[in-house]
């Protein structure tokens, strides 16, 4: 099985200081990957290398085989981030429809994200008017319009009724099923059991790499707050 | 450069700027006004007055307004981070920047036409060469804004930033290009900068097209456009797929 994402050795450099250092690891596809850790600790940068908009100071990082960035991925990649990057003073369906012609994808695709993300009685709305949770679903809808073989979503849930949250996560897991890689970050430990893979980061390092069940026996924890917790003070001694 | 993403982008810049009636409303009255309140400025003067400054202000209203309109739209694209989304896509760098373009340079058009018709037929104002080359130079300076415009807001990181950049950019070109001291009789040093400016030579070709029935206005175009270019490869080089 060839990897989705593979990333070796990579350091990345912000401002003069080393946000990650020296990461490895892979994302699997038909999987859901989560990468949790909390704020400032390096998700959005490690996201934004894979997606290939950030600068890396050296390692390597290659999706599907390619290295990250290059054009053939831009298709292949659907990449949301933490503040939705629609266009407010459209409605949900003008910026879709405009998205969906830059991808050179239908309208029939158009109907169906729209559905996806359960903003089907909200179409016609201006983005600026909506809520902010809907307004992230609008920005994911654009993520998924192209049929991404990898979905890149940088905390895709904040501030979610938990019942549209746990539709979300239903989402990600049909993606997975299709056979997209999907790499999901949370600053909450409590969406690490919706995952299949675990990533722990903290400080710009992955302190662990494991399923969710895998980690807590390994720390013999009962969560996974807890297992973070024993995994930082094993370090720190 | 696929013509499909250009039209889409152009098509949605036109979008957005429907749903701003405020915006739009201003954009195409505010020349108009502005024409009306010079020609009654010069109403008990009429020997030194409208006739002879009208061309140059037909050529500098769109290039501030559009200079202006673009840099913020633009600056709206990279903060909102729709231009990283767009650059992570299929999206031509290209593509991107004719698409808007095409869209301030339409807009351009009405806005231009609208205050050229209105002082030819309402002012009275004489064009002694033909009306098309006066709309055509009108959006080419339009389209020469929108450039540049794009150009700066890579400087910018706030809006009122990115608003600075008028008086740093436009103010002095408006000092420079003839309308206040003819470019031959300004200082040596100041004739040189005049003559690398672009607007001089927007003002130059509008007033030869309302002086002469058959206007050497080509050359003047041309710098124009070789200024739209260049400002066009330098807001290319400011659009980034990656950042540090």
């Amino acid at each position: 099985m060839t990897a989705g994402v593979e990333a070796v050795a990579l350091h990345v450099v912000r401002g003069g200081t080393e946000v990650l250092h020296d990461l490895t690891f892979e994302v699997a596809p038909r999987v859901v990957t989560g990468l949790l850790g909390p704020s400032g600790c390096g998700k959005s940068t490690l996201m934004r290398a894979i997606v290939g908009v950030q600068r890396i100071s050296s390692g390597t990082v290659t999706v599907f085989g390619e290295p990250a960035g290059s054009a053939a991925l831009r298709s292949r990649i659907g990449y949301v981030t933490q503040a939705p990057s629609v266009y407010d003073d459209l409605t949900i369906e003008e910026n879709l429809a405009f998205f969906a012609a830059v991808l050179g994808v239908d309208r029939a695709r158009v109907d169906a994200c729209v559905h996806l993300v359960d903003l089907h009685g909200e179409r016609s709305k201006v983005v600026g008017r909506l809520s902010g949770g809907q307004r992230s679903r609008v920005s994911l809808a654009v993520a998924l319009l192209g049929e991404p073989a990898l979905v890149v979503l940088d905390e895709p849930t904040v501030g979610l009724d938990p019942v549209l949250r746990r539709d979300l996560w239903q989402t990600f897991h049909r993606l997975a099923d299709d056979g997209a890689a999907v790499f999901v970050s949370s600053h909450v430990m409590d969406e690490a059991t919706r995952c299949d893979r675990l990533m722990l980061m903290r400080d710009g390092r992955i302190i662990a790499d494991d399923t969710p069940r895998g980690l807590l026996e390994r720390t013999g924890t009962a969560d996974v707050e807890a297992a973070f917790l024993d995994l930082v003070a094993r370090a720190a001694t | 450069m696929r013509p499909r993403i250009t039209l889409a982008v152009t098509l949605r810049v036109l979008l957005q700027l429907r749903r701003d009636h405020r915006t739009l409303a201003m954009l195409l009255v505010i020349p108009c006004l502005i024409m009306t309140l010079l020609w009654w400025m010069f109403q008990d003067r009429p020997a030194i007055g409208f006739g002879s400054l009208a061309p140059a202000l037909l050529a500098l209203i769109p290039f501030i307004v559009m200079f202006l309109v673009t840099s913020v739209t633009t600056l709206r694209e990279r903060t909102s981070g729709t231009l990283e989304r767009l650059l992570a896509m299929p999206m031509g760098k290209v593509d991107f920047l004719l698409g808007y373009a095409l869209a301030f340079g339409l807009v351009a058009a009405v806005q231009s036409a609208l205050a050229v018709l209105l002082s030819i037929w309402a002012l009275g104002l004489d064009v002694a060469g033909p009306v098309w080359i006066l709309l055509l130079v009108a959006v080419v300076d339009a389209v020469l804004g929108s450039a540049l415009g794009l150009f700066v807001s890579a400087f910018a990181r706030t809006e009122f930033q990115a608003v600075q950049f008028m008086p740093t950019v436009v103010i002095p070109q408006i000092l420079l290009c003839g309308l206040f001291v003819a470019r031959d009789d300004l200082p040596p040093v100041l004739e040189v900068l005049s003559d690398v400016l672009p607007l001089s030579y927007a003002v130059d070709a509008m007033t030869a097209v309302s002086r002469d029935a058959h206007p050497a206005v080509w050359g003047d175009l041309g710098v124009v456009v070789a200024c739209v270019l260049g400002a066009l490869v330098l807001g290319a080089l400011t659009l980034r797929r990656q950042s540090d």
